[in-house]
């Protein structure tokens, strides 16, 4: 725990459990006028884990996250988060609750600035504006954005929107962090700072994440375990070497549209 | 506190500032009558320009019924008054607090029920409509024919009943509308502040980052709704008579907002700016006119609907923003620039 990213004056040997949490998704199921987003899914992030969650396009991620983040309600089915049942609850408990999460359709402030669009993050667990700006300010260095800070965010090229919607999540100071393909469109160098800058928050701030990714790339790099979802349904989980060679996801998914 | 409010300001802009407001407090020294009375009428739009841009300018929500408010404020304290004899500074409590009751059953309404958008601005104008009906018939204020104030006295200047001459309602209007800057500068800088710009510009994102979206809505019309309804306070004092069909009218919500979209939504400066030039060029022409001796019904409105025209058409963020660059007034953040 340093500058700007305590949060709590805990010492940095309790941070681990303190900034962890646990996320069980327990056979969620969402439909849409009849299509089956999501069927029956279940999985789970350990604290302190890192988990990947992939599939090919239209397979339910992006509604698994929505459930999670209390953007839907599942039909069917719950969500824990240390063991705490959060299905159903508004996006703002969820967050209150510990849980930030990122847009794969990136919805920046854009009439806002750089800074102010993380600030409005960071104001969630800070008593003042001078003090949500003070840990505004180290976020957005950490991304990389400092130079861009006092910009519009319309003015931001979309890798750089990506790093936005990482960085307003973070300034919420989430135990648990859901990146939804944050890395599309990244060239492979940015792509590997990003990596860094997970690791380094998981190892240090001991932060959970779930994310969805197509750069394969990413995903190996830094998931423990990946679950693979297939017409809203989990086909396949485990390390990252098993799940590349389990025949289904090859066939499903990898083997057609691999991005490394 | 002081420190607070002024930091991040540039200079410049604070010197403007100085130097407008000592210009204002000068004005009644060497303005007619005539002049005061515009120079009043100024202030009060700069003021419901101001109130009306919290909900539209800050959280982005579409307010068609502000007539709402200045009328029920206005009833509220003359009733009060005629009715008790209770001073308009104790009246002002009850203006105060039924506008902010009628502003929390629409948001409620609204907000509870997903009513957002064009729907929204609608539910605005029926409430206001139902308002103007409801006060038709209301014979405690005398319904259609109108509810008068004793006419006051020019003579001497009673502050306590708002009984006095023009020149007393300028300063009061001042007063008000440089309270009412402070305020939204004050806000706009708060957590309030950041929360309500962040749900203008995404309610799902601002949701997504622990925002209570609700909450947050209900907040900007109740304070628009309270801060409104102050300037209809001091209507029905400087008037000194009310009608339903005049004060409840959707002609006058829509001029309220004329102001603050032609001098810059969002910003602060904007519904001064947008008073000054709306009622400024409508009064000053009209006198020309007059001058002249040619007089044409309804060419204030033809000027409102020009001046609509053009800054939609070549400055679609108003007057203000580009303004401020030109005079390097911008600050670095917050806001659609040129606050
Ligand atoms: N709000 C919604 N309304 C209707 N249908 C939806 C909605 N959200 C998702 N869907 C549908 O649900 C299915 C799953 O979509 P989802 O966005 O979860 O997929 P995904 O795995 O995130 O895909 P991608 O990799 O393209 O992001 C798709 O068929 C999509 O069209
Ligand atoms: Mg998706």
């Amino acid at each position: 725990m340093h500058g700007a990213w305590a949060w709590s004056a805990a010492p940095a040997a309790a941070a681990d459990t303190e900034m962890s949490a646990r996320l069980d998704v327990a056979a969620i199921s969402k439909s849409f006028r009849g299509l089956r987003a999501v069927q029956g899914a279940s999985f789970e992030v350990p604290a302190g884990g890192i988990v990947g969650l992939i599939g090919p396009n239209g397979a339910g991620k992006t509604t698994c996250f929505n459930m999670i983040a209390g953007v839907f309600a599942p039909d069917a089915g719950e969500v824990r988060l240390d063991g705490r049942r959060i299905d159903g609850w508004r996006p703002d408990q969820v967050c209150a609750a510990g849980v930030g999460r990122t847009f794969q359709i990136v919805k920046p402030f854009v009439g806002l600035t750089v800074l102010d669009n993380v600030i409005v993050g960071a104001l969630l667990r800070s008593n003042d504006v001078p003090s949500a700006k003070k840990l505004a300010e180290g976020i957005v260095e950490k991304l990389g954005l400092g130079p861009k800070r006092d910009l519009p965010a319309s003015a931001l090229t979309l890798p750089d929107r990506k790093r936005l919607e990482v960085a307003r999540a973070l300034a919420t100071q989430p135990r648990l962090l859901l990146l939804d393909e944050v890395m599309a469109g990244l060239r492979p160098t940015e792509c590997d700072q990003m990596v860094a800058v997970f690791r380094e928050l998981n190892r240090a701030e001991g932060i959970t994440i779930l994310l969805i990714e197509h750069v394969m790339r990413a995903v190996m790099a830094l998931a423990q375990r990946i679950v693979v979802l297939h017409h809203g349904e989990v086909i396949s989980r485990g390390t990252p070497e098993e799940v590349v060679r389990d025949p289904a996801v090859l066939e499903s998914y990898l083997g057609e549209e691999t991005e490394v | 506190m002081i420190a607070r409010l002024l930091e991040g300001v540039p200079r410049r802009g604070l010197v403007a500032l100085g130097a407008l407001l000592l210009l204002l407090l000068a004005f009644p020294a060497f303005a007619s009558g005539y002049l005061l009375s515009v120079g009043f009428l100024i202030l009060y739009f700069a003021f419901v320009g101001q109130a009306w841009n919290i909900m539209m300018g800050f959280a982005g929500q579409l307010s068609l019924g502000h007539s709402l408010y200045v009328g029920l404020g206005a009833y509220a304290a003359a009733a009060l008054y005629v009715h008790f004899g209770i001073s308009p500074w104790i009246g002002l409590g009850a203006s105060v607090g039924i506008a902010m009751l009628a502003g929390a059953v629409l948001g409620f309404l609204a907000f509870r029920f997903g009513v957002a958008g064009v729907y929204f601005a609608i539910l605005t104008i029926a409430f206001a409509e139902f308002a103007r009906i409801g006060f038709d018939h209301f014979s405690w204020v005398q319904g259609s024919s109108g509810f008068f104030l004793p006419v006051a006295n020019y003579a001497t200047n009673d502050l306590w009943n708002l009984r006095g001459s023009p020149r007393m309602f300028y300063y009061l209007m001042l007063a008000m509308s440089v309270a009412a800057f402070v305020a939204c500068h004050a806000l706009l800088r708060s957590r309030m502040g950041y929360y309500w710009q962040a749900i203008r510009e995404s309610p799902e994102a601002a949701q997504a980052l622990g925002v209570n979206v609700f909450r947050y809505k209900m907040a900007a019309v109740v304070i628009s709704a309270a801060m409104t309804s102050l300037a209809g306070v001091v209507f029905a004092f400087y008037y000194n008579n009310l009608f339903p069909e005049q004060i409840f009218h959707i002609s006058r919500s829509i001029e309220l907002i004329l102001g603050p979209i032609i001098g810059g939504i969002g910003t602060l400066v904007g519904p001064l700016v947008g008073a000054l030039l709306l009622t400024g060029l409508a009064e000053g022409m009209r006198e020309v006119m007059l001058q002249l001796g040619v007089e044409v019904p309804g060419v204030k409105q033809v000027f409102y609907g020009i001046c609509l025209l053009l800054v939609v058409m070549f400055l679609p963020h108003g007057v203000w923003p580009p303004l401020a660059r030109r005079l390097g007034l911008e600050r670095g953040a917050g806001g659609r620039g040129g606050h």
